[in-house]
């Protein structure tokens, strides 16, 4: 399974903000589309953050009065990102071992879509209870049969 | 208070499912379940016969895999449930037809058409797409006139899912084998003259990425003609795979390179027939003489790099090989084809859609009372038990909306007007009931032969057969 099957149900609406905009303005966006992420873009549209609930939780215990600092002072910079037909268990593993839950996805430079860890693990459960389902009716059939 | 609410006796839920495939019966299953809501399904296809892919996908020597439209048979014997087979989005109703008709519109109608390779000489003679060969052994009516030269004594399938391995097992088997199926009369016919020995399985990634699950790769090795031949050089795991599954331990993928090694590792018998297994090659080139037609492929060997998300994708190198070989199949994925009136994502080849509902291309926001599901809503991928949590999904969206009264309203809800409405449109629609007529037939032809059906194949045959069988 790729990521583009994950994708492919999400519609084509990617929340983005930019970096000098405040994070007020940013915990705005997350709860108004109930998402954990907002990807920072520049002018040009160009990926140059991603903020996550977690970045605002820890700024927040820092300082209290955060609210009207920019995104950029706390996003992250170094945004590790996916292609279309990476495979969904690889990404799956390496979010887990690197500790991060939202994947920015590009295609050819364009941003194309935000899969997060929730994503993945419902992709696989589905996965998995079809191939189940699949192999009980293949027995079951063989026993009527 | 909430009589404009359908879903009594008085008043059902009016919902139209088109594509009657093993989508459209997992949602019909799961709309007719609920509990205090009264549904009333009807379901369309443009092919006469139900069940989709599961009859002209699903390989005709893997039966066990059909025997999953028993329980399709079980939701069509709700009363609530009617089949429309030969009926056709787009050329005998349109979506306002059914706009005026249903309150909910389900499509579930799969994908058509298949991915290209996007290599010069693809559309020589004697280079096809796996999905057009596969609808023709199947016995697909709209496929039944397309003609492969198995004259050439070597084939190249381009791909490892589990649609290539279908057809390179096909290719492989011998007549007694695909006389126990219910393979089509003429594919059966021209399988058993095919002169084709040697069959190339092309995966561009290494045996750990390979998409064919371990079954289908198990049952390659009992082939009654033909050996499965596999270099071990190109099975042997790089140290970039090597330490992918030390990472992330993967029995199936462990026990996958273990079968393949185990083939590289064995003896060839002398089967008429050997399967060559292939691995970290692309396709550069289809090769052909001045007729045309197929006489090579050129192809580039890959070697394996890893993304950042830590995927394991191939990466060409400077060294190119011929194979000649003198037919191509080429299976590298189904695409969605876009209905008319319906919104399409060109980007994923699939219907616009949000978990299942469809949006408005302009204001990105649900059209109200349609929805989608399996291949056109996720694109090509799972097995046939992954469209029922995948219709589950969908489901759920219908019945939220149908609680905020999120739905259509249309002018004539009632299921005669709908009924009339097909009918009018195409007279010679085909119901559930000319379907179990269709399928006692079929079987009664088989149990002559030894065999679980005989399929009739042309749309002439299958009206012919039912008149006389109503005679």
């Amino acid at each position: 399974m790729t990521i583009a099957t994950i994708l492919a149900r999400k519609g084509v609406k990617v929340v983005t903000i930019r970096p000098e905009q405040t994070l007020r303005e940013a915990l705005a966006l997350l709860a108004q589309h109930s998402i954990g992420a907002v990807l920072v873009c520049d002018a040009a549209g160009a990926l140059v953050g991603i903020l996550s609930e977690r970045d605002i939780v820890r700024e927040a215990v820092r300082n209290e009065l955060f609210f009207e600092r920019p995104v950029s002072t706390i996003m992250t910079k170094d945004v590790i990102t996916g292609q279309p037909n990476d495979d969904l268990n690889a990404a799956a593993v390496t979010m887990t071992n690197k500790r991060f839950r939202h994947l920015p996805v590009l295609d050819a430079g364009k941003i194309v879509g935000v899969i997060s860890l929730g994503d993945i693990a419902k992709a696989q459960r589905d996965e998995y209870l079809g191939e189940i389902d699949t192999l009980q009716t293949q027995l079951l059939g063989e026993r009527a049969s | 208070m909430s009589v404009d609410r359908p879903g009594t006796a008085a008043h059902p839920l009016r919902v139209v499912i088109v594509g009657a495939g093993p989508t459209g019966f997992y949602a019909a299953d799961q709309l007719l379940r609920q509990e205090g809501l009264i549904v009333e399904i009807d379901m369309f296809d443009r092919v006469p016969t139900p069940f989709g892919l599961v009859r002209y996908g699903v390989a005709p020597d893997h039966q066990k895999i059909k025997a999953v439209t028993v329980a399709f048979d079980k939701i069509a014997s709700h009363p609530r449930f009617r089949f429309y087979g030969s009926v056709e989005l787009g050329k005998h109703l349109s979506v306002d037809d059914l706009r005026a008709h249903y309150h909910q519109i389900f499509y579930a109608t799969g994908a058509q058409s298949d991915r290209r390779m996007g290599i010069p000489g693809e559309d020589l003679k004697g280079s096809h797409p796996a999905t057009e060969f596969v609808a023709w052994y199947n016995g697909h009516p709209d496929y039944q006139d397309l003609q492969f030269d198995l004259s050439a004594e070597r084939v190249a399938v381009v791909g490892v899912g589990n649609v290539a391995i279908d057809v390179a097992r096909i290719l492989s088997r011998t007549p007694e084998e695909l006389a126990k199926t219910d393979i089509s009369d003429q594919a059966f016919e021209a399988l058993r003259r095919s002169a084709v020995k040697e069959v190339y399985l092309l995966g561009r990634r290494g045996p750990a990425q390979a998409a064919f699950t371990n079954p289908e790769l198990k049952e390659l090795g009992e082939l009654a003609g033909a050996d499965v031949v596999v270099d071990p050089r190109e099975v042997e795991l790089d140290p970039l795979s090597r330490a992918a599954l030390a990472k992330a331990p993967d029995r199936a993928t462990s026990k996958k390179t273990e079968m393949l090694q185990a083939y590289a590792n064995g003896v060839v018998s002398g089967k008429p027939r050997t399967l060559v297994i292939r691995f970290l090659v692309s396709p550069l080139e289809v090769i052909g003489n001045a007729a045309g037609e197929v006489t090579a492929m050129k192809l580039v060997r890959n070697e394996l790099y890893q993304t950042p998300t830590g995927t394991l994708q191939p990466r060409a190198t400077e060294q190119v090989e011929t194979l000649p070989v003198g037919l191509v199949f080429r299976s590298v994925g189904y695409r969605g084809v876009p209905l008319p009136g319906v919104p399409f994502n060109d980007k994923w080849a699939v219907i616009l859609n949000e978990k299942g509902r469809v949006l408005d291309p302009v204001s990105k926001q649900p059209a109200v009372g349609e929805y989608t599901g399996g291949w056109i809503k996720r694109g090509p991928s799972g097995v046939i038990g992954t469209n029922k949590p995948d219709a589950a999904e969908t489901v759920t969206c219908m019945l939220e909306d149908l609680a905020q009264h999120a739905i259509l309203h249309p002018p004539a809800p009632g299921a005669a007007a709908a009924d009339a409405l097909v009918r009018s449109r195409q007279p010679q629609c085909l119901s559930y009931d000319d379907w179990r007529q269709l399928d006692r037939q079929e079987i009664e032809r088989g149990r002559a032969q030894g065999r679980p059906r005989v399929k009739f194949t042309r749309l002439d045959e299958i009206l012919g057969a039912l008149r006389a069988g109503n005679r």
